[in-house]
């Protein structure tokens, strides 16, 4: 009786692979750890553009602010734990927003294997989102790649002195290295728009606001976009142009 | 073959109901009644047609009860089902407002409102079963309007007196109706209900006598095949696409139903059809389906037609001299409030003197200037923006400032499949529910009452008589080679291959639209002898034609839409013919049924209680139906003729 | 009014498909766009072709059933209309349109623009409603529920289960649909008592339908012919969280 059936919808299911169980596995569950190491992220990013601006201060300031860094919690912690274990911190916490977002694009990208002939532009609230998200993430991974190698490890950097970081963001955004201070911008560009949508997205999916919370949210997280990409491209530009030396 | 197109038989009696004080009856019945025990109901299968709120209620309702049951519905979806578009609201006869409503009041007025035409038994029992409707519902979730208090609010709708009836915004029937796809779904996960979507049943199997099955098709992919059970339930709604045009969803059919007629259930009063006054009117040949705008905008709303004959000035340059305000002035107690019936006819009735207005002058204005200058734009808005923004999505008119066209509609059939106190047809073990039954609005359908009569039948009627026929069973085994079982399937079988492989060269729909003319022309808002008559012989001709002409394309084995259209357009000629055989045998006028020959003298329907207080309770014959009278007898509500001046 | 129309055509759900173009002359623009598609079947069934397989019901905005992605717009370009409800006029004498079906993995196309739709039925089953089997409920007024509450659970469960917002989302996600139904069921007291065991259970049949991730961009409640909003995923996502981490 109603074999065909039972034939049918058995053929359709025995198509899916099945998706790993537990809520933590779950599309939302993935979102919450984007969001969640998304937030520390934002939190590194802003106390990093604060630091940026020790360069204002001078170079005996600035490399002092970075030496601080090293010697944060000494006598009591050994030299540069401290600083491991933030960056420890931030690696896990980057990890696991790569990671998620791997996951869940994969499994979005797979959730539409037919694409649309026809497309018309992004309608909904973080239009701009659809079409920024993902190549600027890509962008931004480039970036800090390229970040680490100039201005952490000094490898594409003409100052290798570690301590004397005032003088390597001097000496990487100097006018004659002008496209490291374009990719440096590009790369904000990417960062901003990230923010702009990444920031009220991650409180969308930890703390679900209402209308009305959700248009406050939007709004400041266009607020700390802003405030990102002006704090941050506010050094590079003055080394080119001269205003500090 | 007689001159009247049928012969009588004996009289039906409906053997079930108790006698004694009504408001007894019903759990009489229920105690009367023989049970199944939980353990043996694992034993019994029961097949439910249709996921309406008749449908689906019934289904979830059986699963709880550890009946094991097969749902079928030709959509995709169990929750699309048509009762999802009733818009005004569901009657129960809670008096929250202490405004004097009370069960007896509820019967008293659904009996008056079908114009004498139902049975007192059945009516009581709804009004009765009402008031646990809205209990149930709520525990379900679903959103009724409520007060600021947080009580239930309640409208006062279809011209009742007291405010008694329960809404959710204009999307009642949607609500619901989610309600019952919900209780169902929950069946279908804990494994007591089997739904197959996307699958119509194109045959009953009857087999020694009793109904033992159906045989459906899968619309995906095109097999046959058949579903052996203890029971049938058809929960199939109505039959109002036989006009073609109607406000029913372009799925709407009868094929259920004529299929359990063709095999023996008697069709009781076909030609009771309500044809609701407000939708919006046709616009050209292209048009599918016609779209109710609510009975509420009536309340504000003016209606009138130019004084002069095919006068085709624009509204606002019509004099308010050179208006006729029709309504008012034929009715002037009610006015534009009268009954659906009434307008409707009204409607009909300057139309016809060629001073209806819009495309094809079938339609009349519903003026709000009125209302806007009295109330001001904005509370209008409020009140009805939505209705005014759907106009104007499908007319490209703004009724703010022109006059909205209306006109009458097909929009509910009273008629359905015979059946008795327990819901069950003639055929033993073929139980019939909501709108595909017959039973309980008589000759007119009240507004808010055929959600009421849904779920009554699906959550608490059918579930406790059905158990006194299942109490005989788990019958017999049958087999796929069974005798029934293969005619059955073989007539299926046959059907299809007709159809694909008739040499045709007309579109079904062609035909369903040319069939539709035909009853809206003559079975429609009035009646005659001769148009019945000349009515009968159109539809026999166009028949034929339709045999001969119609033309199928694609293959039995895929999704052919084509396919499932033309058997259901086929069965729509034979209802057709049966409801003019129906609606000429019925010389009276009464509710939704009004012949010319029977009106008063300033034109109002005229009853005949002396030869028509009877259910029409017709049997399938090859060359003539066979017409069994069901005696109504009124005990508790005095018939009386209804008056509106 | 004339108009060139770009089809997509599939003969079955394992079959290839492609846009095939159509000319017609003469469309009434008080035509539906379902009836100028009728009208165009009418044509092709004349000619011995096979008409254009498409979803359709009540032809009024309520039953969900139709669903065409029309120039890359699901239900097309009027805001909050369903494809039923869309009529000609809001297009251009001349006009090139395109017609697909819904696209996600989750919704396979069964032929030319019908799509298997059954996913949304596993989700509600897997806790898509309250427990209340049939004599078992108080009176109705036993609790009362605050206007405001009631009239929100009211705009979430106007959803008509149509899919506009899978096949709006870049993702495929169905988030917005199973959303609607949580805020509905959480609004109201009733709803309560399986508020955890129903996210948790819907969120995991969504996801093994193969319906894609939610990333906030909104293109769903833009697409909604009944204008839910982001909200409902709010409170989705926070109710997810606190019964994931009861769970845990």
């Amino acid at each position: 009786m109603s074999t065909d059936l039972q034939s049918r919808t058995a053929a359709r299911s025995a198509k899916r692979a099945p998706k790993p169980t537990g809520p933590w596995r779950s599309n939302i569950g993935l979102k919450i750890a984007m969001a969640v190491s998304g937030v520390l992220l934002v939190l590194f990013i802003i106390a990093h553009m604060a630091g940026n601006l020790h360069v204002f201060e001078g170079r005996e300031e600035m490399n002092a602010y970075a030496h601080g860094l090293r010697t944060l919690g000494e006598p009591l912690l050994p030299h540069e734990s401290a600083l491991w274990v933030l960056r420890i911190g931030l690696i896990a916490a980057a990890a696991v927003h790569i990671w998620s977002a791997v996951v869940l694009t994969r499994r979005s990208l797979a959730a539409r294997p037919v694409r649309y002939h026809s497309r018309k532009p992004a309608k909904g609230e973080s239009r701009h989102a659809v079409a920024t998200m993902r190549w600027g993430a890509a962008v931004l991974v480039l970036f800090l790649a390229w970040h680490l190698l100039d201005l952490t490890f000094r490898t594409v950097n003409p100052v290798k002195d570690v301590p004397d970081a005032y003088g390597a963001v001097v000496a990487t955004f100097s006018p004659e290295r002008w496209p490291v201070t374009v990719f440096y911008l590009l790369a904000l560009v990417a960062l901003g728009f990230h923010l702009r949508h990444g920031v009220w997205s991650a409180v969308q999916t930890i703390a679900g606001p209402d209308t009305k919370w959700r248009k406050r949210t939007q709004a400041v997280a266009l607020a700390v976009a802003l405030v990102v990409v002006v704090g941050f491209a506010i050094v590079p530009l003055s080394v080119t142009f001269g205003l500090v030396e | 073959m007689s001159i009247d197109y049928y012969r009588e038989g004996e009289p039906v009696a409906d053997t079930k109901a108790p006698a004694g004080p009504i408001e007894q009856r019903w759990e009489k019945r229920r105690f009367s009644g023989r049970l199944v025990n939980p353990a043996n109901r694992r034993k019994l299968r029961v097949i439910v047609v249709g996921t309406g709120l008749a449908g689906a209620s019934a289904a979830a309702t059986l699963g709880e009860l550890g009946y094991r049951v097969a749902n079928y519905c030709f959509q995709d979806s169990a929750r699309r089902a048509h009762s999802i578009a009733a818009q005004g609201g569901i009657n129960a006869a809670k008096n929250y407002r202490n405004d004097g409503d009370s069960v007896h009041r509820l019967f008293y007025d659904t009996v008056k409102g079908g114009d004498f035409r139902s049975r007192e038994s059945n009516v009581h029992r709804l009004a009765e079963v009402s008031t646990e409707i809205i209990d149930q519902c709520v525990a379900q979730g679903v959103p009724f309007a409520r007060e600021y208090g947080g009580l239930l609010d309640n409208r006062s709708f279809g011209g009742a007196q007291v405010s008694r009836t329960f809404y959710a915004r204009g999307q009642t029937g949607q609500q619901l109706l989610l309600g019952a796809y919900q209780a169902l779904q929950r069946q279908v996960a804990a494994g007591t209900v089997d739904l197959h979507t996307r699958h119509e049943m194109l045959e009953l199997i009857v087999a020694d006598g009793k109904a033992r099955g159906i045989v459906v098709r899968d619309l995906v992919t095109g097999a046959i095949s058949t579903e052996i059970a203890d029971a049938v339930v058809l929960a199939t709604g109505g039959y109002g696409n036989v006009f073609f045009l109607s406000t029913n969803a372009k799925g709407c059919n009868v094929t259920a139903s004529w299929r359990a007629h063709r095999k023996g259930a008697y069709f009781a009063n076909p030609c009771y059809t309500q044809i609701h006054p407000t939708c919006i009117p046709q616009s050209g040949d292209h048009q599918s389906k016609l779209t109710l705008m609510s009975e509420s905008l009536r309340n504000d709303g003016r209606v009138w037609v130019p004084l002069r004959k095919g006068d085709d000035r624009s509204p606002a340059d019509i004099p308010e001299a050179e208006r006729d305000y029709y309504l008012e002035r034929r009715y002037p107690a009610f006015g534009n409030l009268v009954p659906r019936d009434i307008a409707s006819r009204a409607a009909k009735v300057v139309c016809d003197e060629g001073r209806g207005v819009g495309p094809g002058g079938l339609g009349v204005y519903l003026d709000f200037a009125d209302a806007i200058k009295r109330l001001g734009k904005p509370a209008v808005e409020a009140k009805y923006g939505n209705l005014f923004d759907m106009y104007e999505r499908i007319t490209g008119e703004n009724p703010y400032e022109r006059p909205m066209r209306i006109y009458p509609a097909v929009h509910y059939t009273m008629g359905g499949l015979w059946v008795d106190y327990d819901l069950s047809s003639n055929i033993p073990g073929l139980f019939v529910t909501g709108e595909a039954n017959f039973s309980d609005h008589g000759a007119n359908r009240l507004g808010a009452s055929a959600l009421m009569q849904g779920l009554s039948d699906g959550y608490f009627v059918l579930p406790n008589t059905i158990s006194d026929y299942l109490a005989d069973g788990p019958f017999a085994p049958l087999d796929e080679d069974h005798e029934a079982v293969v005619a059955a399937r073989k007539e299926v079988d046959d059907r299809i291959a007709f159809f694909l492989g008739n040499d045709g060269d007309r579109t079904v729909d062609s035909f369903h639209r040319e069939l539709g003319k035909i009853m809206w022309e003559y079975c429609g808002m009035e009646r005659t002898d001769e148009g019945l008559r000349k009515a009968i012989g159109l539809i026999r001709d166009l028949k034929a034609e339709f045999y001969k002409r119609v033309k199928v394309t694609g293959t039995a084995g895929e999704l052919n839409q084509q396919l499932e259209k033309a058997g259901r357009v086929a069965d729509f000629f034979e209802l057709g013919e049966l409801m003019c055989i129906d609606a000429l045998h019925r010389t009276e006028s009464c509710g939704g049924h009004f012949r010319a020959e029977s009106q008063t003298e300033d034109g109002e329907a005229k009853r005949d209680d002396e030869h028509f207080s009877y259910v029409a309770a017709w049997e399938w014959g090859e060359d003539e139906p066979v017409l069994h009278k069901e005696a109504l007898v009124f005990e508790y509500v005095k018939p009386t003729q209804r008056s509106y001046k | 009014m004339k108009l060139r129309l770009r089809i997509w055509r599939q003969s079955g759900a394992d079959a290839k498909g492609r846009m095939v173009s159509y000319e017609l002359d003469d469309v009434s623009e008080d035509a539906s766009f379902l009836e100028m598609l009728d009208v165009l079947n009418e044509r092709l069934i004349a000619e011995g072709e096979d008409p254009v397989a498409f979803d359709h019901d009540c032809r009024e905005g309520i039953c969900g059933a139709c669903s065409l992605v029309i120039d890359g717009q699901p239900h097309g370009p009027q805001a909050a209309t369903t494809t039923c409800q869309l009529h000609m006029r809001q297009f251009k004498d001349g006009d090139s349109i395109d017609v697909e079906p819904w696209r996600a993995g989750a919704f396979p196309v069964i032929k030319d623009l019908v799509v298997d739709r059954s996913a949304f039925d596993r989700i509600i089953q897997a806790g898509g409603y309250i427990s209340a089997p049939t004599g078992t409920a108080p009176d109705a007024h036993a609790v009362p529920i605050p206007k405001q509450d009631a009239d929100a659970a009211f705009s979430a469960a106007a959803c008509i289960g149509c899919g506009a917002c899978v096949a709006a989302c870049p993702n495929g996600s169905g988030m917005l649909f199973m959303a609607a139904k949580m805020a509905h069921l959480g609004l109201v007291p009733q709803g309560q008592p399986e508020r955890s065991t129903r996210v948790l259970g819907m969120v995991a049949a969504h996801d093994d339908a193969g319906f894609g991730g939610c990333t906030n961009v909104g293109e769903c409640a833009a697409a909604c012919p009944k204008e839910i909003g982001l909200d409902v995923i709010g409170q989705l996502n926070r109710d997810f969280r606190k019964a994931a981490i009861r769970a845990a």
